[in-house]
């Protein structure tokens, strides 16, 4: 079955008792046992729900996994899956991760002594380099936020494999629609699902997919016993989100590459990041493990002033943290997801006072260059 | 600032929360609201009357079809018998004749007994509906285009001329095309309906239905009605509506092209007699839909050789769900004789070709290759 037919077929998309097309909200904590000796599938909503498992099932089909879990936020999928390791352990993280996997790997993770160590993992050399006898996991973003720096996974499968590493990749910018770590010899995915799978920023989600059933079983423990778990209502919102995840890819895939090479023939734009221009650096490597460059590009501009400027001229894109929407959102690193960051820590890493990232959603390519020539140029569209 | 529907849609509900930012609207499962002061109101009072999230959908169905005013029902019947309010006893309606079955039980069943009569007659015929037009009691026009299930395409242009010259309301069921392909008040009909259940949700998840307006006269009219009947659409189902109409476009586009290669493909298979599709070159309103700057949407009607095929092809399908209703993501295949349009008497239903070989098609955006193969396997 081809994957636009995957997105909305897969998992359980008919209900067998009165054959809805829709899969039932199952707002339910406990399961009437009709044996109470032997219990049946379902007995508690948190280790098992209905509306969940669906979701979870189409999960595991679209990145090729054996199992697919649903988790409260992409942090509680990350959290969780970090709790197969154990005190003592070393990490080998890609130094440009989400800024909240930063956070929980240097406080609460470390307090575990859960040892990490951050790595550029643009160059597997330096990757190779990081490892210990006790390096136990590899855990790397592709294109990497905000500044979409790309990762070799299949050369970072084969670091993972010759050390024995659980390899993790969080697969949130691309979605399975377009990469899938799995079939590249990672062995877990992770999500946020809030973004391009919920997809209308409308809800809050993560998502974990283990290739093989085993490592699958342990995370499915600890989903079951740490407990962080999607409700019924947000995973089937989330299933709603991922039968229009092809043509919402698709469209906003079109017009971000349509406003990457606009942006670039701009005077006032410094330097434009996105995959899918020809000078991007690791374009060719990104061309063979995905299928195409995504919705997510950065800007610079001249500097913070400028920048800031034309954040406030700015009337179609809402400014807002977050991305992967129906809605086209702006956001500024240096004062959202990189604040925590110390200055000179942001800015050897190029996320300069003048960085805008812009996550393109379904509105029409004209319309949206028309409102950021406008706000390029100093004035407000009307 | 000018913008495109695709646009207004991908926004549609956000920047309505000052208080906090939020991107989605908010989902007010409130069915009251407090006043500030005696004789004072926040706008919102009782939510049958009027709801935050209710509104933040009406007036973007009023934004996309250019109209006066939007209202959202509880389902698309309940949006058509509204409208039929305006009328009077001793009113008789001009309706086409092939229309959903659901309509035609609300006209005789319920709308005829309190002496609003209708009057059936094929819209996609200029000259029948001036023919009975003629009759000095007609009130109103009723046009569905394209029809259910036949996709007959009516001239809503020049029905809409007519009807102002004898000053009748005309009504126009849009739920095949919405305003992505067409956008009947621009060509003159006073208001248009949906069963928003179908490609405005689109995910057939909800049961929904819309009204919109031309005029502000009509608009309080409409309000009036919506709130003294009842049959509001509740904020839950409001929301999920807006979050539906955000891909909109999108589902369409894919839909319709879907769509035009199945067509293409029934209509050479041996064991397919006749493809109804306005985008095939022999359908009579192709012309006019590309004339009109529409398109053919992603319906298809088709019937087989043997009527005794019809039992396998329904259980045989497997990618296509044997289903009632239309317009979702996911392809749904119907037997209209015996499901959509049971309630129109037999002779009626042979007479317009909904006979036991017609099998209708609502085409889905999953992929072309799946969806072909799954027919091919089972015809």
């Amino acid at each position: 079955m081809n994957d636009r037919t995957r997105l909305i077929h897969s998992g359980q998309d008919r209900d067998p008792h009165t054959g809805a097309s829709s899969i039932p909200i199952y707002q339910v904590s406990t399961y009437h046992q009709q044996d109470p000796e032997h219990l049946g599938p379902y007995d508690y909503g948190r280790s098992d729900n209905p509306t969940r498992e669906a979701l979870e099932q189409t999960l595991a089909q679209l990145e090729g996994g054996a199992r697919g879990l649903a988790f409260a936020s992409g942090m509680a999928a990350t959290s969780s899956a970090l709790l197969l390791f154990q005190p003592g352990d070393h990490l080998v993280v890609g130094r440009d991760i989400y800024g909240g996997t930063y956070r929980i790997l240097t406080t609460v993770f470390h307090r575990w002594k859960l040892d990490v160590t951050f790595v550029d993992t643009a160059a597997p050399d330096l990757v190779r380099r990081a490892i210990r006898p006790e390096t136990r996991g590899l855990f790397v973003e592709t294109p990497a936020n905000p500044l979409l720096q790309i990762t070799d996974l299949r050369a970072m499968a084969a670091i993972a494999r010759e050390h024995s590493l659980v390899a993790i990749a969080d697969n949130t910018f691309m979605t399975p629609y377009l990469q899938r770590p799995l079939e590249l010899g990672f062995d877990i995915v992770v999500h946020s699902a809030t973004k391009f799978l919920g997809g209308h920023s409308d809800l809050i989600a993560g998502a974990a997919v283990v290739r093989e059933d085993a490592l699958g079983r342990r995370l499915r423990s600890i989903q079951n016993s740490f407990g962080a778990i999607l409700g019924p209502q947000d995973s089937w919102l989330v299933l709603r989100g991922i039968k229009t995840l092809a043509v919402r890819i698709d469209a906003q895939q079109r017009t971000a590459d349509q406003i990457a090479r606009w942006l670039l023939t701009r005077p006032e734009i410094r330097r434009v990041y996105y995959p899918g221009l020809d000078q991007h650096p690791g374009r060719d490597v990104h061309a063979r493990q995905a299928s195409g460059a995504g919705a997510v590009l950065s800007f610079e501009l001249a500097d913070g002033p400028a920048a800031v400027a034309f954040l406030k001229r700015a009337k179609l894109p809402l400014v807002a943290v977050s991305l992967g929407g129906v809605e086209s959102i702006l956001s500024y690193p240096a004062a959202m997801s990189h604040a925590a960051m110390p200055e000179s820590e942001r800015l050897a890493r190029g996320i300069t006072d003048g960085l805008v990232r812009l996550s393109v959603g379904l509105e029409d390519a004209e319309d949206l260059i028309i409102d950021l020539r406008s706000a390029l140029e100093g004035k407000t569209a009307n | 600032m000018s913008i495109e529907l695709t646009t207004l849609l991908a926004q549609a509900g956000n920047r309505r929360d000052p208080a906090t930012g939020s991107i989605s609207v908010p989902i007010y499962q409130t069915a009251s609201f407090g006043h500030p002061a005696l004789g004072q109101s926040t706008g919102f009072d009782y939510s049958r009357s009027s709801n935050p999230t209710r509104l933040a959908l009406e007036e973007t169905l009023a934004a996309a079809d250019g109209g006066h005013r939007g209202f959202a029902f509880a389902s698309g019947l309940a949006a058509i018998d509204c409208v039929m309010r305006l009328f009077k006893s001793g009113d008789r309606i001009v309706v086409t004749e092939d229309l959903y079955g659901g309509t035609f039980r609300l006209f005789e069943k319920t709308l005829r007994p309190f002496g609003v009569e209708a009057i059936y007659v094929d819209t996609s015929r200029l000259s029948a509906v001036r023919l009975a037009i003629a009759d000095p009691r007609v009130a109103g026009i009723f046009v569905e285009s394209p029809t259910n299930p036949l996709v007959r395409v009516a001239d809503i242009r020049a029905i809409a001329v007519l009807a102002r010259a004898r000053d009748l309301l005309m009504i126009v069921d849009n739920t095949f095309l919405t305003p992505v392909l067409q956008r009947p008040l621009a060509q003159g009909a006073d208001l248009v309906v949906y069963s928003a259940t179908k490609y405005l949700a689109g995910h057939n998840d909800v049961v929904a239905g819309a009204v919109v307006t031309r005029t502000r006269e009509l608009s309080e009219r409409i309000a009036f009605f919506q709130n003294a009947v009842g049959a509001v659409l509740g904020p839950q189902d409001s929301w999920l509506t807006l979050r539906g109409l955000k891909t909109l476009p999108l589902r369409i586009a894919r839909q319709q092209e879907n769509a035009g290669r199945i067509a293409e493909r029934l209509a050479v298979h041996p064991r397919v007699r006749r493809v109804y599709y306005p985008g095939l070159p022999d359908h009579p309103g192709r012309d006019l839909l590309t004339r009109e700057g529409s398109g053919p949407g992603g319906m298809i009607a088709f019937e087989v050789d043997d009527p005794a095929r019809v039992p396998g092809i329904l259980a045989g399908v497997k990618v296509f769900l044997f289903a009632e209703s239309l317009g979702g993501v996911e392809s749904l295949i119907t037997y209209p004789a015996v499901q959509t349009h049971a309630d129109m008497d037999p002779a009626t239903r042979e007479r317009l070709g909904i006979n036991d070989r017609l099998l209708r098609l609502s085409v889905g955006i999953e992929d072309f290759g799946d969806l072909i193969r799954d027919l091919g396997a089972v015809l």
